[in-house]
């Protein structure tokens, strides 16, 4: 049971990293990353 | 020894272009689209990844999408291969963390209902904030990222600070509250081992349930185990290993595993072949 569990979150991992690529959002990470955050470094 | 130096390896690798800590710029790497296993600001001038919690509150703040697919599947990945392993072996805030344990003074274990402020960190600042306050163009903000996260103030603020009077011109109350926050952590982790991550920390949230049903497990072996209770008085976690031994809060630093007279604590191999013995093989 455990086993078939784990096997499953492993494919809806892969299945949602896909769909989430193909609808765009690595852009928006990639965008947000090379940028300085100005949240992160406490500007707000 | 072996963990220690798997945490330094991964903080190295996960921040590889040191140069940029001395040009005060930060790496425009592509492989940033991918996020790292543990708590590692992209804003760190020498990240080659990105930050799994920056990440999913990036997308979810923008106003086409309320809930990362994309960042959310590589953490059940992580999850599920590995639980909190990468608490214990992967993550650079962890690192830190570890270090100032070490040194030597009275310790304290960290009160139960502590331990839960993690998850609404996670649900609060992490889900809901980005997708709640949002400004007139639909566009929120990372609520975490913003007035929390020490790991950036530590990694991110300090380095692009130093090198950027522009910046540092900038500087007002949320930075205040973001150093006083980092202070009482660091602060706090010389007396009580790992905080951030039992309390505050919701990248370990998301990875906790992950340790039942993740690859990475531990199993004990009732038939040679003594109940000499060594494992539990070695666990900084506060956690009975035997009884628990893929408890929510175990960072997996195998303390409880080396300091087992009988071996009775073992990780779970998955993909090792049972011996098979035959006939004339026991004599």
């Amino acid at each position: 049971m455990k086993k078939n569990m784990r096997w499953i979150l492993v494919i809806m991992s892969i299945t949602m990293i896909t769909f989430g690529a193909l609808r765009g959002e690595i852009n928006i990470v990639l965008e947000k990353a090379i940028m300085i955050c100005f949240e992160c470094i406490g500007l707000g | 020894m072996k963990r220690r130096l798997t945490q330094w390896i991964s903080t190295i690798l996960f921040n590889i272009q040191g140069a940029n800590f001395f040009t005060g710029k930060i790496s425009t790497s592509p492989t940033k689209n991918i996020c790292v296993p543990g708590l590692n600001c992209y804003s760190c001038p020498g990240a080659i990844g990105s930050c799994p919690i920056g990440a999913l509150q990036a997308v979810a703040a923008n106003a086409k999408f309320k809930i990362s697919l994309y960042v959310l599947g590589i953490m059940m990945l992580y999850g599920s291969l590995m639980g909190r392993w990468i608490c214990g072996y992967a993550c650079p805030f962890g690192l830190v963390q570890d270090l100032l344990y070490k040194i030597k003074t009275r310790k304290f274990k960290l009160i139960k209902p502590l331990k839960y402020g993690k998850y609404f960190v996670l649900v609060y600042f992490v889900l809901l904030f980005p997708v709640l306050f949002v400004n007139n163009y639909n566009v929120g903000r990372p609520g975490f990222c913003t007035y929390i996260c020490p790991s950036g103030t530590l990694f991110a603020s300090f380095p692009l600070l130093l090198t950027n009077p522009s910046l540092r011109n900038a500087l007002g109350m949320i930075f205040n509250i973001k150093v006083a926050i980092l202070l009482f952590i660091l602060v706090s982790s010389v007396f009580v081992y790992r905080i951030f991550c039992q309390m505050l920390c919701p990248l370990g949230a998301f990875y906790a349930p992950f340790n039942k049903i993740a690859f990475y497990q531990y199993k004990v072996d009732m038939d040679i185990c003594v109940e000499c209770g060594l494992c539990e008085k070695a666990c900084q976690m506060g956690i009975n290993p035997v009884t628990h031994p893929n408890h929510l809060d175990c960072v997996r630093c195998q303390d409880c595993i080396h300091v087992c007279p009988v071996n009775a604590i073992q990780p779970i191999k998955h993909f090792t072949k049972p011996i098979q013995l035959e006939k004339g093989d026991i004599s």
